[in-house]
C-alpha cells in the first residue's frame, strides 16, 4: 500500500534570493539573478556572465568549526536544509531520529575544493593537502552534512544524474515514503560550479550564452534568439512527509506530491533526443503514477534551458503527450532568472510548482520576445499569470540522458 | 608572538574555541574537541608557521598544549 507524500517544508538559496519570499517574489516579478561573474577573474573566458549567489553568510546558518569543513555546496545545501526544518516546524528528536532520511545530490560536487587542492599538489607537493579534502568534495557529502547537522539517522544518499539531479532525487526520496521505509525525507539538490575550471568546461561545450554585454537578457527560454545557457548555483531543499505523520502534528502542508516518472533516453552524453521520446515517456510516466490525465495538468515548470535543442525537443515531447491539449497548459522555464543551476535546478524548479499551486500564480518566462516556429506553445511570457492550478509538472532532463518528472497537487485539507 | 600565541591563533581557527579558553593543561582531544583530522590539519599549519616537518610518530604523542609548544620551542632551539 503506497503511503501518500506532503510537502511541508521548503528552504532555498539562490541568485534570486536567499530565503523563499525573496526567491518567489523574483521568480514571479521575473526579477534576474544573472550578473557579471566576480567570485573569479573570468575576463579571458568566451562567457563572462552567470547567476550567483549574493550575501550568502554560511555563519547565519551553520557553526564555523563546521561550515570550515564544508565546499561551498555542501554550505549551501545545509543552509537550505535548515531554513526548510524551521519553514515545517520540524525538529528531529533522537526517537524520530530513524524515521527521517536525506536524499540530497549535486551534479559535481566540490569541485572549488578540488581545484584548490590540485593546486596546492602541483605547487607545494603531496605533503600541503588538507586531510579535508576528500570528505569537502564527494557528492555525497551534502546529505552526509544534512543527516549529521539534524540527526537523521533513516537512509540517505544521494541521485546524481546531471541537471536531472534535483528531480531525480526528489523522486527517489518520494518512494522511500511511499514504500514505509522512511516517515520524513529531507530531499533536493545543490550546487557551485561557478569556478575557473568549471565555467571552462562549459564554455569549451559551447553550450553557454556569450551574451557578455547584457547579462539580464542571456537566459531567454524558448526565444528565438537563444544561444545557450548561464549558469547559476544554489539549492533548493524540501521536507517530504508521510501524509498522516504530517496531519498528526499539525503540520502546513503545500501540496501533494503524487508522481514520478523516470527514463533515459539511450541517445548522446549531452544532446538530447531531437524526437523528445525519452522526455515524452517520463512525463507519461509520471502523470500515470500520479493517476492524472494530461489535460488536468495546469502548469509545467519546464527544463527550458536556454539551449537551441533543449527547448525545441521539450516542446516536441509536451507536445507527443498532450496532443491538443499542450495549448491549454501553461508552461514557464524559472531558468530566465535563475539561470541553470545544475543539480540544484530540479530541486528550486519543484518549489517553484509547489508555490505555484499553493498561490494559484504563475511566474513568467523573461526575455521571451520572438517566438520560435520550433517551440509554439504557452510559455507564459514576460508577466506572472494568476490561473488556479490544481496539478502542475516540473521537469528536468540531464547530461547522460536523465529524464525526471515530478507532479503535485493542490492540498485543500 | 610567543610560540604559545602562535598555536593559540592556529587553535582559534582550525576548532573554532574561544582563546580565552585554551590552556596549557586543556587536552586537544578532549578538552577542545580536536578530531583527528583536525590534528591534521592543525600540525599541517604549525608545519607551515614554524617551516618543520613534525613525523607522525611524534604526532601521536602530542596530547595538551602544552605538549605541543613544548615540542615546538625544542625544535626551534636546534634549528
Amino acid at each position: 500500500m503506497k503511503r501518500r507524500v506532503a510537502v511541508t517544508g521548503l528552504g532555498v538559496i539562490s541568485p534570486v534570493g536567499n530565503d523563499l519570499a525573496a526567491f518567489w517574489h523574483n521568480l514571479v516579478e521575473g526579477q534576474s539573478g544573472i550578473d557579471y561573474i566576480d567570485r573569479f577573474d573570468a575576463s579571458g573566458y568566451p562567457t563572462r556572465i552567470a547567476a550567483q549567489v549574493r550575501d550568502f553568510n554560511p555563519a547565519d546558518y551553520i557553526n564555523r568549526k563546521e561550515s570550515r569543513r564544508m565546499d561551498r555546496f555542501v554550505q549551501f545545501a545545509c543552509s537550505a536544509a535548515r531554513m526548510a526544518l524551521e519553514d515545517a516546524a520540524l525538529t528531529i528528536n533522537r526517537e524520530d531520529g530513524p524515521n527521517v532520511g536525506v536524499w540530497v545530490g549535486s551534479g559535481i560536487g566540490g569541485l572549488e575544493t578540488l581545484e584548490g587542492q590540485q593546486q596546492n599538489l602541483l605547487d607545494k607537493g603531496v605533503g600541503s593537502i588538507s586531510p579535508f579534502f576528500i570528505p569537502m568534495m564527494i557528492a555525497n557529502m551534502a546529505s552526509g552534512q544534512i543527516s549529521i547537522m539534524f540527526g537523521a539517522k533513516g537512509p540517505s544518499g544521494c541521485s546524481v544524474t546531471a541537471c536531472a539531479t534535483g528531480t531525480n532525487s526528489i523522486g527517489e526520496a518520494f518512494r522511500f515514503i511511499q514504500r514505509g521505509e522512511a516517515k520524513v525525507m529531507i530531499t533536493g539538490g545543490t550546487e557551485a560550479s561557478i569556478t575557473p575550471l568549471g565555467m571552462a568546461g562549459f564554455c569549451s561545450m559551447k553550450a553557454m550564452s556569450t551574451r557578455n554585454d547584457n547579462p539580464a537578457a542571456a537566459s531567454r527560454p524558448f526565444d528565438a534568439d537563444r544561444d545557450g545557457f548561464v549558469m547559476g548555483e544554489g539549492s533548493g531543499i524540501i521536507i517530504l512527509e508521510e501524509m498522516d505523520h504530517a496531519r498528526e502534528r499539525g503540520a502546513r502542508i503545500y501540496a501533494e506530491l503524487i508522481g514520478y516518472g523516470a527514463t533515459s533516453d539511450a541517445f548522446h552524453m549531452v544532446q538530447p533526443d531531437p524526437e523528445g521520446d525519452g522526455a515524452a515517456r517520463a512525463f507519461a510516466l509520471a502523470l500515470a503514477d500520479a493517476g492524472v490525465e494530461p489535460s488536468m495538468v495546469d502548469y509545467i515548470n519546464a527544463h527550458g534551458t536556454s539551449t537551441e535543442f533543449n527547448d525545441a525537443m521539450e516542446t516536441q515531447a509536451i507536445k507527443k503527450v498532450w496532443g491538443e491539449h499542450a495549448r491549454q497548459v501553461a508552461i514557464s522555464s524559472t531558468k530566465g532568472v535563475t539561470g541553470h543551476m545544475l543539480g540544484a535546478a530540479g530541486a528550486v524548479e519543484f518549489i517553484a510548482a509547489v508555490l505555484a499551486c499553493r498561490n494559484d500564480i504563475i511566474p513568467p518566462t523573461v526575455n521571451y520576445t520572438t517566438p520560435d516556429p520550433a517551440c509554439d506553445l504557452d510559455y507564459v511570457p514576460g508577466k506572472a499569470r494568476r490561473r488556479k492550478v490544481g496539478v502542475a509538472v516540473s521537469d528536468s532532463l540531464g547530461f547522460g540522458g536523465h529524464n525526471a518528472v515530478l507532479v503535485v497537487r493542490k492540498f485543500e485539507g | 608572538m610567543s610560540v604559545l600565541e602562535s598555536v593559540k591563533e592556529i587553535i582559534v581557527d582550525i576548532l573554532d574555541v574561544p582563546a580565552e579558553e585554551i590552556r596549557p593543561d586543556s587536552r586537544l582531544a578532549e578538552d577542545l574537541k580536536a578530531d583527528s583530522l583536525d590534528i591534521v590539519e592543525m600540525l599541517m599549519q604549525m608545519e607551515d608557521k614554524f617551516g618543520l616537518q613534525i613525523p607522525e610518530s611524534t604526532a601521536e604523542n602530542l596530547k595538551t598544549v602544552k605538549d605541543v609548544v613544548e615540542y615546538l620551542e625544542k625544535r626551534l632551539q636546534e634549528k
